[in-house]
């Protein structure tokens, strides 16, 4: 049956495919809270196209939960590109639907990662709770707004920081359990994603701290105003890398992959790079890092790397159904 | 032999099984396959774990508490709605069906607009001390909201088909109001207020468009069963979610069988039934 159905499919494929003109038409999916920044890379990288090529470019967003929309594309959401805050969203496209290589980290710099953030805080106007790091979110009293870390790329940073945090603060294992299990429990409301819990802290005037990629919360700063929001990076938080990837398998089924992979590389120009600095994403590039260096304070950042080992370990030990993650996040595993 | 509308009562009968099976059936018996996958002390794992009880607690006590304000504000305005005549009551008849015609994600929006700490609603009873927004009764709320045409929609038609002459005839006897209520109005549409109860029950236990925005989705606290499987769904955990759905399932068939059984008591009842 499988069998038949797939063979139907792939008729149906050759036969739009062979109908179709030059495409010109990319899906890009990717994490929650990049529509913006999508919409102007889109722009620019639509008129750099055409004024190389002639070629008029349509490139479609979709966004939502980095995980989320991994699951879209292996449940047959036909992505070109996908851009998402946490590697092993795009691992899973490998792992479980074949759909890119092994080695898709090595096709682009930097691990096939253009731009860099990391979990900050965003407060209300003249900081009433002063809060300047991790442990003044662990206070009583303090409400903190940050989505749900089972359900959203952006919250399971957060929960690594905090957690890699406390452990280079007291020392020990047992200590972080303790300080991120206080954590969660500030937390009144968890959404499913990261825009969601914008909308929570802005919209609803819920919690007293919204934790967030810095690039959001300055945002969020930038378009509410600086009277009414400010952004406080801890003195220590983790590199969140964005990984970006041409998915093969729809990418050739489309016959977009020139496309596609010039639209990722364009993500790594002096141009892109910009538009990604000035919307408060920390670049590689170190001439458009220098320019915009006003804009990012320093902060010790840890990896996931050196800190936890890789992804496999820190799915391992912390993110995977049972482990560290879900016994301190409701005190039940299951 | 009488006539019927429909011609052919083996195609009409063949042509709706088909359609029953190929699209309730068959996608239910996919989801029992996949949880069926897991193994029995798994399952038993699954679905006995603190976390997962405690979302069943939490989603059947709000749906339940979601029906009690239903049955009665329900019954309420089915009853103003069948009895009385007032300018506008076309307007307010249609805007019962809302609920219903409404993405339950706007519901749910909304409904947290307007009763988040800062919203028209929610910053007075803040003050006196009641929050709604991401607490167990903003759950309640969310699912009454989607569910209450239920209760209306059941209830409204019988009201409407019992005539005032049986209350006239009633108070022509002597019975005083509560009698009349108690011993002529009520027996009569029990069971269809029973019906309506049980679907808006049915309905709460599954909403999830409307109660994931205000629901604060804390584990243990504040979080449905349907938002656990969405999670388990997100961890690619097929089965685990599968297994939770089944348990939804298994509730929302029962809560069915129950509104059926009242049904087919009521015809018999009223006497109308062929059974």
């Amino acid at each position: 049956m499988r069998k038949i159905l797939i063979a139907l499919a792939a008729s149906v494929s050759i036969a739009s495919s062979a109908q179709a003109q030059t495409p010109n038409t990319l899906l890009n999916v990717s994490y929650d809270i990049a529509r913006e920044l999508y919409a102007a890379i889109n722009v620019e990288f639509a008129k750099q196209w055409k004024a190389k090529t002639g070629q008029d470019v349509t490139i479609n967003q979709s966004h939502n939960g980095s995980t989320r929309q991994a699951r879209a594309i292996l449940e047959g959401l036909e992505a070109d590109v996908v851009t998402f805050n946490q590697v092993p969203d795009v691992q899973v496209l490998h792992d479980k639907g074949k759909l890119i290589p092994a080695d898709w980290q090595k096709r682009l710099p930097n691990n096939s990662s253009p731009y860099y953030s990391l979990p900050a805080f965003l407060v209300r106007a003249g900081n009433p709770k002063n809060i300047k790091d991790w442990d003044d979110l662990v206070k009583p009293g303090v409400q903190v707004i940050f989505p749900n870390p089972k359900t959203s790329g952006n919250a399971k940073y957060t929960y690594l920081a905090a957690y890699a945090f406390a452990k280079s603060k007291y020392d020990s294992a047992e200590k972080a359990d303790e300080f991120v299990k206080k954590l969660f429990g500030n937390v009144p409301v968890f959404d499913t994603g990261g825009r969601a819990a914008t909308t929570t802290f802005v919209e609803r005037q819920t919690g007293d701290v919204l934790i967030t990629f810095e690039a959001e919360t300055n945002g969020i700063r930038d378009i509410a105003g600086a009277d009414k929001y400010q952004v406080i990076v801890p003195s220590q938080s983790l590199l969140a890398e964005f990984p970006v990837a041409v998915i093969d398998k729809f990418a050739d089924k489309h016959g977009t992959q020139a496309l596609a992979k010039a639209y990722l590389e364009f993500l790594y120009t002096p141009d892109g790079q910009t538009i990604l600095a000035k919307q408060y994403n920390r670049v590689n590039d170190k001439t458009v890092a220098e320019k915009f260096k006003d804009k990012f304070p320093a902060v010790k950042l840890v990896t996931i790397e050196k800190e936890f080992g890789g992804w496999d370990k820190v799915n391992a030990e912390h993110l995977n159904p049972g482990a560290k993650l879900d016994q301190l996040f409701g005190g039940a595993n299951r | 032999m009488r006539r019927r509308v429909i011609p052919g009562f083996g195609l009409a009968l063949g042509t709706t099984v088909l359609y029953l099976g190929a699209i309730v059936l068959l996608p239910l018996c996919a989801l029992l396959l996949k949880a069926s996958g897991i193994g029995l002390t798994q399952l038993g794992e699954i679905l006995s774990s603190p976390r997962t009880l405690a979302a069943i607690k939490l989603t059947v006590s709000m749906a339940f508490a979601a029906t009690i304000f239903n049955a009665i504000y329900g019954l309420l305005l089915a009853w103003v709605l069948a009895r009385y005549s007032f300018p506008g009551k076309r307007i307010l008849d249609a805007l019962v069906d809302v609920p219903f015609a409404l993405p339950t994600a706007v519901a749910g929006l909304a409904l947290t607009a307007l009763f988040a700490k800062n919203g028209w609603f929610g910053a007075p009873l803040d003050k006196i001390g009641i929050t709604v927004a991401y607490t167990p009764l903003g759950i309640a709320l969310a699912m009454a909201f989607t569910s209450i045409p239920f209760v209306v929609r059941t209830v409204q038609p019988v009201i409407e088909d019992l005539g005032s002459e049986v209350e006239e005839a009633g108070r022509s006897l002597g019975a005083s109001d509560v009698q009349i209520l108690w011993k002529i109005i009520f027996p009569a549409i029990f069971p269809a207020f029973l019906a309506g109860c049980s679907l808006s029950f049915a309905r709460s236990l599954g909403e999830f468009g409307a109660v994931i925005f205000i629901a604060g989705n804390q584990p243990m606290k504040t979080e449905i069963v349907a938002l656990l499987t969405f999670i388990r769904l997100e961890e690619y955990n097929y089965e685990a979610a599968a297994a939770i759905a089944a348990v939804m399932l298994v509730m929302a068939f029962i809560m069915l069988v129950i509104t059926n059984a009242v049904q087919v008591w009521h015809l018999r009842y009223v006497g109308r039934g062929e059974v």
